[in-house]
């Protein structure tokens, strides 16, 4: 099953929806103009909580909830979009920021009235330069055309919107660390608690939230709470965005229901791995994935919801879906997802910093056939050391792929040891 | 004398415009990128400019280039081209993109050219894992992407470049 129409990624059906004029001509902002004139903030918040939308950043912790987090005696009340996006294998924020940015920005502002915040930024990684000043126009066309600004719809209600530009921190979408640089500091996360719901940008209780998960919010309060739960499934309700990657013959963002299953994510819609191959691995979450080992052909019907994937021993994140066929040597792919990690620490806590660096050495070592069999052993044990450690979770995303890599493609690893000292390639 | 300020009155104005006044530090990424623009990296004295337009330390500013990549504290080449040579990208041959691309302009990685117009060097994911090899080019103040790369595809953009380059030598 598909959304057809897409939901999200309506730009495929609609031309040129980047435009006011034309996302207006299909409902634009009415859902905007709906909940600002129409409801109170705890009804948005309400019906936000009844959808059972959750966080599409990689934690799917559910929005409304989060919302609700907000003091009502701590003013003012900021709302951030992180638009950081930055995990290896994902790419589906970048699609909507692109192809139907109005939808978002609309998603951006629902979220402000419901936690009646006057002023709301969208960071987004320093890569989405030409993204960030396209964006900058549309705020402006938004405060000709009285969407945004003082007294909006002629209610005491008032809301700007600003951008900000992150400039190459992977860390920085971790959303105290994103908090830090928006305040002109080094991305480094903060400890919690407090959590940013009680003391976040400039102090203030603030709501941050990512692309996708807005971007949902104007559908969801302009069709109501009960039709989005009839998607998806019961724990995991809606649509989401699978950005597949990898060994397939398709890559691209794909907008499913939760619960499609792997299958029908990389055969019906992906068109399969190459000719002549087979799906060894999945990475579900991006480079932070534990990896599953395609054992046997039914894991490949696993529904790709949050529960589902974590009862199969990863989880869902970002649903950044990269596929590794039997090509792949799976030394060499943690040597990969070690050395992003490493070059991505923020070198705040120590077992991030220092585990990074010698997971890196160690896995180097490795691939360059240079490492004993103890270097195996060891490498797991740094691993393990790291795990559970640290102050925010990219330390824990480091060890996902070398701790599973380790532990079911062990042959893989011991290759490079015992083999002819063979440099290794993927791809 | 505050060059940065002197030299961008209005952009410096637009960019604090967006924090709230009393939390003006936010503005220093933005001054940065507008302090690159010229050059390709931050120099010196735009350090002190900015320190001293947001009421913070040379120091403070300075921590923020050296923690954030797309900022530099030396000059590089004028465009700098920066391949994802991330697990997905890999996948799908970014690697030896990167290591061709090097060889036919004749330079190592993270190496200048000798005309001094591009620098070539690996980074980490871009969000494009699925137009892979894609590598993204830092220069004229800009970030742009050039995806579903070959090496031809990326040799013509930097004759391009190049020519484009020349031209404007020659008229000036």
């Amino acid at each position: 099953m598909t959304t057809t129409p897409h939901l999200l990624l309506r730009h495929r059906e609609i031309a040129n929806l980047d435009q006011l004029e034309v996302y207006l001509q299909h409902g634009g902002f009415e859902a905007f103009k709906k909940v600002v004139t129409q409801m109170q903030p705890a009804q948005v918040i309400d019906e936000v909580k009844a959808s059972g939308l959750r966080g599409r950043g990689g934690a799917g912790f559910p929005t409304g909830i989060k919302w609700s987090f907000l003091p009502n005696n701590l003013w003012p009340h900021y709302v951030v979009c992180n638009a950081d996006e930055s995990e290896p294998g994902t790419f589906k924020d970048r699609e909507i920021l692109e192809g139907n940015p109005f939808q978002l920005l609309e998603g951006v502002m629902i979220a402000s009235y419901a936690v009646q915040a006057n002023l709301a930024y969208i960071y987004l990684r320093g890569e989405f330069w030409q993204i960030a000043h396209r964006l900058d126009e549309k705020i402006a066309e938004l405060e000709k055309a009285g969407f945004l600004g003082e007294n909006l719809f002629g209610t005491p209600y008032s809301l700007q919107l600003r951008t900000h530009l992150g400039a190459g921190a992977y860390i920085c979408g971790e959303e105290t660390a994103l908090l830090e640089s928006l305040e002109g500091k080094l991305g480094q996360p903060r400890l919690r608690p407090p959590f940013p719901a009680v003391v976040g940008l400039y102090g203030k209780p603030t709501v941050i939230n990512n692309v996708e998960t807005l971007t949902n919010l104007p559908l969801i309060l302009e069709k109501g709470a009960a039709w989005y739960k009839s998607m998806g499934t019961e724990r995991s309700p809606g649509v989401k965005i699978f950005s597949l990657s990898g060994c397939v013959n398709r890559p691209g963002n794909y907008e499913l229901p939760l619960g499609t299953t792997f299958r029908e994510l990389i055969y019906t819609h992906g068109g399969g791995v190459p000719e002549g191959r087979q799906v060894r691995g999945i990475m579900p979450a991006g480079a932070s994935s534990a990896i599953i080992s395609i054992t046997e052909d039914r894991l490949l019907d696993t529904p790709m919801d949050y529960e589902s994937v974590a009862a199969i021993g990863s989880q869902l994140g970002s649903a950044s879906v990269i596929v590794l066929d039997d090509s792949v040597d799976f030394a060499w792919l943690v040597s990969k997802t070690v050395n992003f990690f490493k070059h991505e620490s923020c070198g705040k806590c120590t077992p991030c910093r220092e585990g990074t660096f010698w997971m890196n050495r160690l896995a180097q070592r490795i691939i360059n056939g240079r490492a004993t069999p103890e270097d195996i052993s060891l490498l797991e044990t740094v691993a393990n050391q790291i795990a559970g450690k640290c102050l925010c979770a990219l330390g824990e995303f480091s060890v996902m792929a070398v701790t599973t890599g380790i532990r079911q493609f062990r042959s893989d690893f011991e290759h490079h040891v015992n083999g002819s000292g063979s440099t290794a390639t993927g791809g | 004398m505050n060059q940065l300020l002197q030299k961008y009155p209005e952009e410096v104005q637009q960019i604090l415009a967006k924090y709230p006044p009393e939390f003006k530090r936010s503005a220093v990424m933005p001054l940065l990128y507008l302090a690159q623009r010229e050059a390709n990296y931050v120099p010196r004295q735009a350090l002190q400019d900015i320190a001293e337009i947001l009421e913070i330390s040379t120091t403070d500013v300075a921590s923020i280039v050296g923690f954030y990549t797309l900022y530099y504290d030396e000059p590089g080449g004028r465009y700098r081209i920066q391949v994802c040579t991330d697990l997905p990208c890999a996948l799908r041959g970014a690697d030896r993109f990167l290591q061709e691309l090097c060889e036919r302009l004749g330079i190592e990685e993270g190496g200048t050219t000798p005309d001094g117009l591009f620098t070539v060097e690996a980074v980490k994911c871009l969000a494009a894992c699925h137009r892979a090899p894609v590598f993204q080019v830092q220069g004229d103040g800009e970030i742009v992407y050039h995806e579903n790369q070959s090496v031809e595809l990326a040799m013509a953009w930097i004759e391009e470049v190049r020519a484009r380059v020349a031209a404007k030598e020659d008229r000036s």
